[in-house]
């Protein structure tokens, strides 16, 4: 009869796989990060003339945080907390009203004709913002746009943006653009 | 009475380590800047992180504060840069990747609550002279540390 071989002593497996576990405890991160995506407008070429862009007066609306850190929508002062409000009532302009942004009828694909706003939302800052209201308002004018694609494609799907199809999106962000623009930053003073 | 039998610890251990090795990442740097997010209710998620390069803006962490001052300061990589140095850094991180995945890179700006803007437009700016437009201003879901 064959000689039984001794068991290998397995007790101290787990102490060892305790040991790796804190070791990927410690060096590593539960990572998700999140945060507000945007695009940056491209420099503009130093040799060719600056044209302004002429934008209608009833089509943009100048959102400026001071250095105090307060807001004013248009030219009128406003807490953060109208300001969602404000900004859907100028982008979706529903009673038409010819101070508020006109809209042009475009063609989308799979879609077919649409009105678009064609209002553009300009965030000016201060040097002396601060980085928290400064966020604060980007997630405001987000939250507006956000509102107005839910609505619109509550009454075109029945359903919400985001439980509709990558191509239903597709069609919801055309005909609800987010035009945020985020201003050059102003000159200093002159004096 | 019976001892427990523990022969099954080894393998519960073994599958919380799984665990966590698949859920989580290396931390790549050091922060040596506190940055403490700001809130916002409208985040989405950075979609391909293997292509973010990030950008930590904030005031030194506690035990640097005696060398380098409580002002806000510009972090790449390992160490305190200023705003010229974005373009080299940004060169470093474009050649670092495909041909294809390079106008998919993201720039995650995370900048603490309390800094100011200045200094986040500065680096705005200098993202726009190297073209590097798609950014990321990192926030966090309220009540989430």
């Amino acid at each position: 009869m064959a000689k039984k071989t001794p068991e290998i002593n397995s007790s101290s497996t787990a102490d060892i796989a305790f040991l790796l576990l804190c070791y990927f405890l410690m060096t590593t991160t539960m990572g998700s990060q999140t945060g507000l995506s945007r695009r940056l407008p491209p420099m503009p070429d130093q040799n060719q003339k600056v044209e302004d862009q002429k934008v209608n007066r009833r089509n943009i609306v100048v959102v400026r945080i001071n250095a105090q850190d307060r807001l004013f929508a248009g030219s009128e002062p406003m807490d953060v907390t109208q300001l969602k409000d404000k900004m859907k009532e100028f982008l979706s302009n529903p009673a038409d009203d010819p101070e508020l942004p006109e809209k042009t009828e475009i063609d989308i694909e799979g879609y077919g004709k649409c009105l678009v706003s064609k209002g553009v939302i300009s965030l000016q800052n201060d040097r002396g913002t601060s980085y928290q209201a400064y966020i604060a308002v980007q997630n405001e004018l987000v939250k507006a746009v956000n509102e107005l694609r839910d609505e619109w494609s509550m009454s075109t799907y029945g359903k919400k943006y985001s439980r509709l199809t990558e191509e239903q999106q597709e069609i919801v962000r055309k005909a609800v653009p987010q035009n945020i623009s985020e201003a050059e930053p102003k000159e200093e003073k002159k004096k | 009475m019976p001892a427990i039998s523990t022969s099954s610890l080894p393998d519960i251990v073994f599958m919380l380590l799984f665990f966590f090795m698949v859920t989580t990442q290396m931390r790549d740097t050091e922060n040596k800047v506190a940055v403490k997010l700001p809130e916002a209710s409208e985040v989405v998620k950075l979609e391909r992180k293997d292509l973010a390069s990030y950008i930590n803006i904030g005031s030194p962490v506690k035990h640097l504060q005696a060398q380098y001052g409580t002002d806000a300061r510009i972090q790449l990589n390992d160490s305190f840069k200023t705003v010229e140095d974005i373009r080299d850094f940004i060169a470093a991180e474009r050649d670092a990747m495909s041909e294809g995945d390079r106008q998919l890179m993201t720039v995650s700006i995370k900048a603490d609550e309390n800094v100011r803007m200045g200094i986040v437009t500065d680096v705005k700016q200098e993202l726009r002279r190297c073209s590097a437009l798609k950014i990321m201003y990192a926030a966090r879901k309220p009540g989430i540390e």
